[in-house]
């Protein structure tokens, strides 16, 4: 336990069930879930022995099919079978520029696209959600319970709409998320702690839908982003449209039908994987209207066609090194992660661009979700002895605020280390102003338009002044999640008004409980029963945890404080027993509110021990 | 929670002074993060998790600063009551502006050849002066010659800003190449 660890950093930790913890993988194309098991970190499979789940939905009249059930019909069915829905998450439907690449029905909604099926309207969280209850389940029945935690999966370079939104999906599909972990990190963890590295790492992650560059400092146990990049938008997907077009043309096809179109992407990635190995692939299909394809692609051609889609990724990776003030030379290895770098073009490229031929000595499919599985299992409490590591990420893109003008003044610089809190000041610009808009925003350029809008929302009842005289402090504060959350302030009147930053693009509180409630409808004593258990393990673990750091550190406490948390230690132990979830809910929260003294100094005297053991001389 | 009225150097167990150890500046933060790091308290209670959130998101800000000479250089002077980019002036010596105007019409000029490799010589012409202005800096500040170390902060953050513009072209050119 944390507060342990800090009394007693070489202690044996206390004897305690084993947490199932669980890393998932949610891709573009596939997901996996892995756990870690005998100290190793391994893939779960299905009763076939097939570690991916194809990250596909298909909504049937009377239940959802995921994965390979649901891509064996998805050119029967288009409009009903949900694929890479990972690239809508968090998105509008003017942010889909490919939108018309898909057979579905969108339908424009506030915030985020959603899609008419024959189950209903879904927004990308619900579909997401039905692939991480399948990895759930799987979890589930081979660790042989309930899951304590979980650790997901986000691309280093999705934004925070993007972020929330997956952590949405996991609230939907009942996972206990510990942290949101960036794939390129987790494949370095994986990566390192495997190979037992030191130096600095490129990792490039290209999978189905997305691509991000990460460079990592690899030292003494530490993973250390130094600055990350990329393309949320671009995977082996684009690679297997430019196909998918270059098959249009050749055969000079009329429009075809979504049926049609699904079959023709499908045929259209068997080729591009195929000319990873061999040097022609021939494409054959029969369509709907009953003409015949019949065509060969060469590797020559399919290079010609997606050498632009290549090039795309340079400039990410350029920009990468340039934010961690490194020259391509200064990289140690290079570490592919996703499938799509299977592609040679890929690979000539990358190691042309970086002098050196990249580490391909992992698998580029797994690599990702055994990181999480590490992480989890680590966040979960079930550390090794000397298994000691600590993973230190940063913010893909800069966090800003709207100021005069419709510019951008920037709070948080992309690349810095989280968790970060950043506040700047602000003052009115009209006499008598009792009202500000504050507009959160993320992005590199400077006007407002060109960013991505996270949240607007007011600071109101500013006592009127003069313009100019009010001090509105913002404070922005990105957890290690990298999601992020603001308050305002007006500091003469202490007026506060915050919001977590969701409304504008992820989905609100509410809708989050509707569907919730949609889910469980039929499962609602299973959820209250749920909910119950979930507070007696909590209820269990502070009790145990603040018990230990009483035993430990007690007399950092005055007898007024330790007489407070003793009566809520009572309280808590009491509700513990009654089996009224809320109750205990609440009893959970004053004892939590109870022991944040003790806590905090608890930190503040492990930091102390920790510098004295470093530089006791210099300590001011 | 760490003591939040401990300046950036004291946290670290530094000197204040221009002049970083930056080893010792490391592996103390690395120390730091080891105990704040959210990672590490995953699984405790709200109030020892948010004490941890805020410990760490701290222990990052101070790095950052420490790290980075001119933000180092700026904060040196905060400490000493001077607020180095106080809006109410803003002046910067002519000569120095005229410079980094002509940089501009040069990267511009890049830009429309597309000159690549001209703007990334750009862009190290302005990290080499920065680096001579830094050590100026740490100069100044060592001999206690506020007024001149105020100078060169906003000297360099200006070459910060100029250097990132310059980026920012570059990047256009990558992409449009892509
Ligand atoms: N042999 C191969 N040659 C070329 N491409 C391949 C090969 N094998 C797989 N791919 C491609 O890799 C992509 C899937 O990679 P992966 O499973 O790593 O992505 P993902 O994790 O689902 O997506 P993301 O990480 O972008 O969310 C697909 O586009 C697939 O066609
Ligand atoms: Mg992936």
């Amino acid at each position: 336990m944390a507060l342990l660890q800090i009394a007693e950093p070489d202690a044996p930790p206390v004897a305690r069930e084993r947490k199932r913890a669980i890393g998932i993988d949610l891709g573009t194309t596939h997901s996996l879930v892995a756990t870690v098991r005998n100290g190793l970190p391994v893939v779960l499979a299905d009763d076939d022995g097939r570690p991916l789940v194809p990250s596909v939905v298909r909504y049937r009249g009377d239940g959802v099919d995921v994965g390979y059930a649901a891509v064996a019909q998805q050119s029967r069915d288009p409009e009903n079978t949900i694929v890479s829905v990972k690239r809508m998450m968090g998105r509008g439907l003017a942010d889909l520029d490919d939108d018309r690449r898909f057979p579905y029905q969108f339908v424009d909604a506030p915030g985020m696209v959603r899609i008419a099926t024959r189950a209903g309207i879904k927004s990308p969280v619900e579909v997401s959600a039905d692939i991480l209850r399948v990895l759930k389940a799987r979890g589930e029945a081979q660790l042989g319970g309930p899951i304590d935690a979980a650790v997901v999966t986000v691309p280093a370079y999705f934004d925070d709409a993007q972020r929330q939104a997956t952590k949405d999906a996991a609230r939907l599909a009942g996972l206990p998320v510990l942290r949101l972990l960036n794939e390129p990190t987790a494949a370095a963890v994986a990566y390192g702690l495997d190979n037992a590295s030191r130096g600095t790492f490129a990792v490039f992650d290209l999978g189905g839908g997305t691509f991000d560059i990460s460079i990592l400092r690899l030292t003494r146990g530490v993973f250390e982003v130094l600055a990350t990049n990329g393309d949320a938008a671009l995977g082996g997907d684009d690679f297997d449209h430019r196909v998918f077009c270059w098959i249009i043309e050749d055969a000079k096809l009329p429009p075809l039908s979504p049926a049609d179109a699904r079959l023709l992407l499908g045929k259209a990635r068997e080729a591009k994987e195929m000319l990873t190995g061999h040097a022609e692939a021939p494409i054959v299909a029969t369509l709907s209207t009953g003409q015949k394809i019949h065509a060969t692609l060469t590797a020559e051609t399919f290079t010609a066609i997606t050498r632009t889609l290549v090039q795309k990724t340079l400039g990410p990776v350029r920009r990468a090194l340039r934010d961690a003030r490194l020259a391509p030379a200064d990289i140690d290895g290079v570490v592919l992660v996703g499938g799509a770098t299977r592609m040679r073009e890929i690979r000539r490229t990358v190691a042309e661009f970086f002098g050196q031929p990249p580490l391909t000595n992992l698998n580029p499919d797994e690599v990702v979700a055994l990181g999480a599985a590490v992480q989890a299992n680590a966040l979960a409490g079930n550390r090794a002895e000397g298994d000691d590591w600590l993973l230190l990420d940063v913010i893909p893109l800069s966090l800003g605020v709207e100021t005069m003008g419709g510019l951008v003044e920037k709070i948080i610089p992309r690349n810095a280390t989280i968790p970060i809190a950043r506040a700047q000041e602000f003052t009115t610009f009209k006499d008598g102003q009792t009202a500000m808009a504050i507009h959160v925003v993320q992005g590199e350029r400077e006007k407002v338009s060109d960013v991505r809008s996270l949240a607007r929302f007011e600071l109101r009842g500013i006592p009127p002044m003069a313009a100019g005289a009010a001090r509105i402090r913002v404070t922005y504060n990105v957890d290690a999640d990298g999601l992020l959350s603001v308050t305002a302030r007006e500091e003469a009147s202490g007026i506060e008004a915050s919001i977590a930053v969701k409304p504008s693009y992820g989905l609100s509180d509410d809708e989050v409980a509707r569907m919730l409630q949609d889910a469980n409808a039929h499962a609602a004593d299973d959820a209250r029963a749920r909910a119950l258990a979930e507070a007696q393990v909590e209820a269990d673990q502070l009790l145990e945890v603040t018990r230990a750091a009483l035993a430990a550190d007690g007399d950092l406490l005055d007898a007024t404080e330790r007489a407070a948390l003793d009566a809520a230690l009572r309280m808590l132990a009491a509700a513990r027993g009654t089996g009224d979830a809320d109750a205990l809910r609440s009893a959970l929260d004053a004892a939590n509110r109870a022991s944040g003294t003790l806590a905090q100094r608890r930190m503040d005297r492990g930091v102390q021990r920790a510098l004295a053991g470093k530089s006791i001389d210099q300590v001011v | 929670m760490i003591d939040f009225t401990r300046n950036h150097f004291e946290l670290f167990g530094l000197p204040r002074a221009f002049a970083v150890d930056t080893d010792a500046l490391e592996s103390a933060y690395r120390a730091l993060q080891h105990d704040t790091h959210p990672d590490r308290h995953a699984h405790a209670g709200d109030a020892e998790r948010r004490a941890a959130l805020q410990s760490s998101a701290r222990v990052n800000e101070a790095y950052r600063t420490l790290r980075n000479p001119v933000e180092r250089g700026r904060y040196l002077l905060a400490l000493a009551g001077i607020d180095a980019l106080d809006e109410t002036d803003t002046s910067l010596p002519l000569p120095f502006l005229e410079a980094q105007l002509e940089r501009r019409e040069a990267a511009d000029e890049a830009r429309e050849a597309g000159d690549l490799p001209a703007l990334d010589a750009l862009v190290a012409s302005i990290r080499a002066e920065a680096r001579q202005r830094e050590a100026a800096l740490g100069v100044a500040l060592d001999a206690g010659r506020l007024p001149e170390a105020r100078g060169l902060v906003r000297e360099l953050t200006f070459l910060q800003k100029v250097a990132a513009d310059v980026e920012a072209i570059a990047d256009a050119l990558v992409d449009e190449a892509g």
